[in-house]
């Protein structure tokens, strides 16, 4: 299983970011093999419209099947629910941390967005 | 993790010309070194009184456009009919057809659809953002490329430049001065802000697109405050503004006098607070209306 | 003739000049309110309703039993504004700009287009002016699909004022397109000087003859002058800074119907119009 982890640094003691469309980057880390990558979100940074949407595209480019963020808006929500991503919401101030919550089980999945979308 | 620690004070106004810029700039001053975000790109103004030296400047590219290689046009005109923006131009007696840049949204359907591919797609510049050093605190602003579009991306930008500045110098408040109106640029702007100050006048215009601009800070759920500039106009409509703001849920920062020493104040490059103008106090009541003040210090 | 109303910066007079000067020409003038986002001349022409049309733009709608998920459609859209993640596209509609593209590169034909309500567009009579207004639905970014239709009901025949919004962004371009005189309006301050120049430079790219009103005529300085002397732009109209005329403008009455000494500013500003435009104007 591969969990995308939204983050402004690109290695597991980066600290989170809160965002996931405008996150800077995602590390990516697969649980079979306790590897992981970091994978930049410029593109959808720099997008005008459609952040969150592109951004689920990157993460489902690179596998994952669980997304570990703040926040997510409901352009974001719709478009990880048809790809199938389960989404868990956490304020844990690094990736290693998130990561410890989410194997621990102590991480909730979100129903439904929980920001306004558009270009925040 | 990086909560949203940082407060962001976004002023607008839905119609132009109430002030908004005056205000901000007093603000820059009041509010003691926050980082500053000049996101009406189209026309921006802050910089003529804060007058920032720039530090960085960064060309925007946005979308693409649509050129067509004239040798290889053929003329089929498959471009023009497919063109649902009528940016493609038919040359007249057997010259090529043209795009029209200013008329192009980008949306790549002739390109696909040449039958000789003789259109290319580059992606467009259209304007530059420069972060600044001011006397009040950093500043990122912004200039759209004449005639070019997409603004809301421009002020995408400029506002996560802004608050990335914020983070990296520990400095806990946005002040974004926005655009008018009620469109793609001013919701770039008013999605997701801490609170928003919406700058009217007592006129008939101000309290037609105060509704509309109130409507949209509650659609984004963004609180908002209202402040009446030149209220002494028109005693009567600031009573009848006030009161549709309180009804619609915004609540009241203040009212600005009319007061020629602001233009004087813009003369010489300073914010109204700078000088001795009678509505500088004016101003002063609606920055510690607002509260931000002791927001950051609880913050920090 | 189509004389479109512009400026730099918001709030230098725009409305008050188009509402004036349509009133000026009289009956049989077409004014177009073309400030979608917020539309005022009906503050002060406020006339009789005559009709309301709602302006729509195409977006996607997929026909899941056609559509075998491949993808293309969310591939071309540059606006994310359809995606497809392994089954059937999911439709983003407001940032759909509706270009058509994915119907057109759907190779199943599974993508038709429906009508999404963006504004609409209202016409009204007050006095023998034609009064024609958009009106974006709060919320809405895509402006100027709307000032489009609004330019639709242009009638070539008559004269028509359009008043375009601040700026020289997109919604701006769309109204100035394709009209014969720009009137730019400003007021002799830094800020007006400044938003002046871009307003001029925007003209200039989309080569319409143009002329400068200045406003607010005591406020500020000469800066403003001087600047239309070097560039030799004309200035069509002065307009003092007379607090009357902001008392007027507060309540929504026409300078010309509530200070009748003003009218023949605005004759002498049509007559300019008119003159500069047959010499081609600068």
């Amino acid at each position: 299983m591969k969990i995308a982890f939204t983050t402004s640094g690109n290695t597991l003691d980066a600290p989170m970011d809160g965002r996931f469309g405008r996150a800077a980057g995602f590390v990516i880390y697969d649980t079979d093999n306790d590897t992981f990558e970091a994978v930049d979100n410029r593109q959808s940074v720099n997008t005008a419209q459609g952040a969150g949407i592109q951004a689920t595209e990157a993460i489902v480019r690179h596998g994952a099947n669980c997304l570990v963020t703040g926040h997510c808006g409901p352009n974001a929500f719709r478009a990880l629910s048809a790809a199938g991503v389960r989404i868990y919401t956490t304020s844990a101030a690094t990736v290693a941390e998130a990561l410890e919550a989410f194997s621990a089980g102590a991480l909730a999945t979100m129903k439904s967005a929980d920001v306004e979308g558009h270009w925040s | 993790m990086s909560e949203p620690t940082i407060q962001e004070l976004v002023i607008i106004s839905g119609k132009g010309g109430t002030g908004k810029t005056s205000i901000t700039a007093s603000f820059a001053v009041l509010a003691g070194f926050p980082v500053l975000a000049d996101c009406d790109v189209d026309a921006a103004d802050l910089h003529l009184i804060l007058a920032p030296s720039i530090r960085e400047r960064y060309d925007f590219f946005c979308g693409n456009e649509a050129v067509i290689r004239p040798a290889e046009c053929i003329r089929c005109g498959k471009c023009r009919e497919l063109c649902r923006f009528d940016a493609v131009m038919a040359g007249c007696e057997g010259e090529p057809y043209a795009v029209d840049p200013v008329a192009c949204e980008g949306c790549g359907v002739c390109v696909r659809f040449c039958p000789v591919h003789a259109i290319d797609f580059p992606q467009s510049l259209s304007g530059e953002w420069m972060i600044s050093a001011t006397r009040c605190g950093p500043m990122v602003h912004a200039r759209l490329g004449v005639a070019a579009e997409n603004s809301g991306k421009l002020v995408s930008t400029v506002r996560r430049e802004a608050r990335r500045l914020a983070e990296e110098n520990g400095l806990s408040l946005v002040i974004v001065d926005g655009p008018p109106g009620i469109g793609c640029p001013v919701i770039a702007s008013l999605t997701g802000t801490s609170l928003a100050l919406i700058v009217t006048e007592p006129t008939v215009s101000g309290e037609h697109d105060l509704e509309r601009v109130l409507k949209l800070a509650r659609h984004f759920d963004v609180p908002a405050w209202v402040c009446v500039n030149k209220w002494d106009l028109n005693p009567d409509m600031t009573e009848r503004i006030e009161s549709l703001a309180v009804r619609s849920g915004a609540r009241i920062a203040g009212r600005i006098r009319y007061d020629r020493a602001v233009t004087l104040a813009q003369i010489q490059q300073k914010a109204v607070v700078e000088t001795d103008a009678p509505s500088a106090g004016d101003i002063r009541q609606v920055w510690e209306s607002l509260g931000l003040q002791e927001k950051i210090k609880e913050k920090s | 003739m189509i004389i479109a109303v512009a400026s730099g910066k918001g709030g230098t007079g725009k409305t008050t000049v188009s509402v004036n000067l349509a009133r000026t020409i009289g009956s049989g003038v077409q004014l177009l309110d073309c400030d979608v986002e917020e539309p005022n001349a009906h503050l002060f022409l406020p006339g009789r309703e005559k009709g309301s049309d709602i302006v729509t733009i195409p977006i996607p709608l997929v026909d899941e039993s056609l559509c075998d998920a491949c993808g293309e459609c969310g591939r071309f859209c540059r606006y994310h504004a359809i995606v497809s993640f392994g089954s059937s596209p999911l439709v983003f509609p407001e940032l759909c700009h509706g270009c058509g593209g994915c119907a057109l590169v759907c190779p199943r034909g599974a993508i038709r287009e429906q009508g999404k309500r963006i504004g609409v567009v209202e016409t009204r009579e007050a006095d023998g002016i034609t009064l024609v207004q958009g009106r974006i639905d709060i919320g809405v970014a895509m402006a100027p699909p709307l000032v489009r239709a609004v330019k639709e009901t242009l009638n070539k025949d008559t004269t028509a004022i359009l008043d375009a919004p601040p700026g020289t962004s997109c919604p701006v371009i769309a109204t100035l397109r394709g009209s014969d005189f720009v009137v730019l309006v400003t007021e002799p301050t830094p800020f007006g000087l400044h938003d002046l120049r871009l307003a001029v430079d925007m003209v200039r790219e989309l080569a319409i003859p143009f002329g400068v009103v200045v406003n607010r005529m005591g406020v500020g300085d000469d800066r403003v002058h001087r600047f239309c002397r070097e560039q030799e732009i004309p200035v069509l109209l002065e307009l003092p800074d007379d607090r009357r005329i902001a008392e007027a403008y507060s309540r929504g009455e026409l300078v010309v119907d509530a200070l009748p000494e003003y009218a023949s500013h605005f004759a002498t500003l049509l007559w300019n119009i008119r003159e500069f435009r047959s010499a081609g104007g600068k």
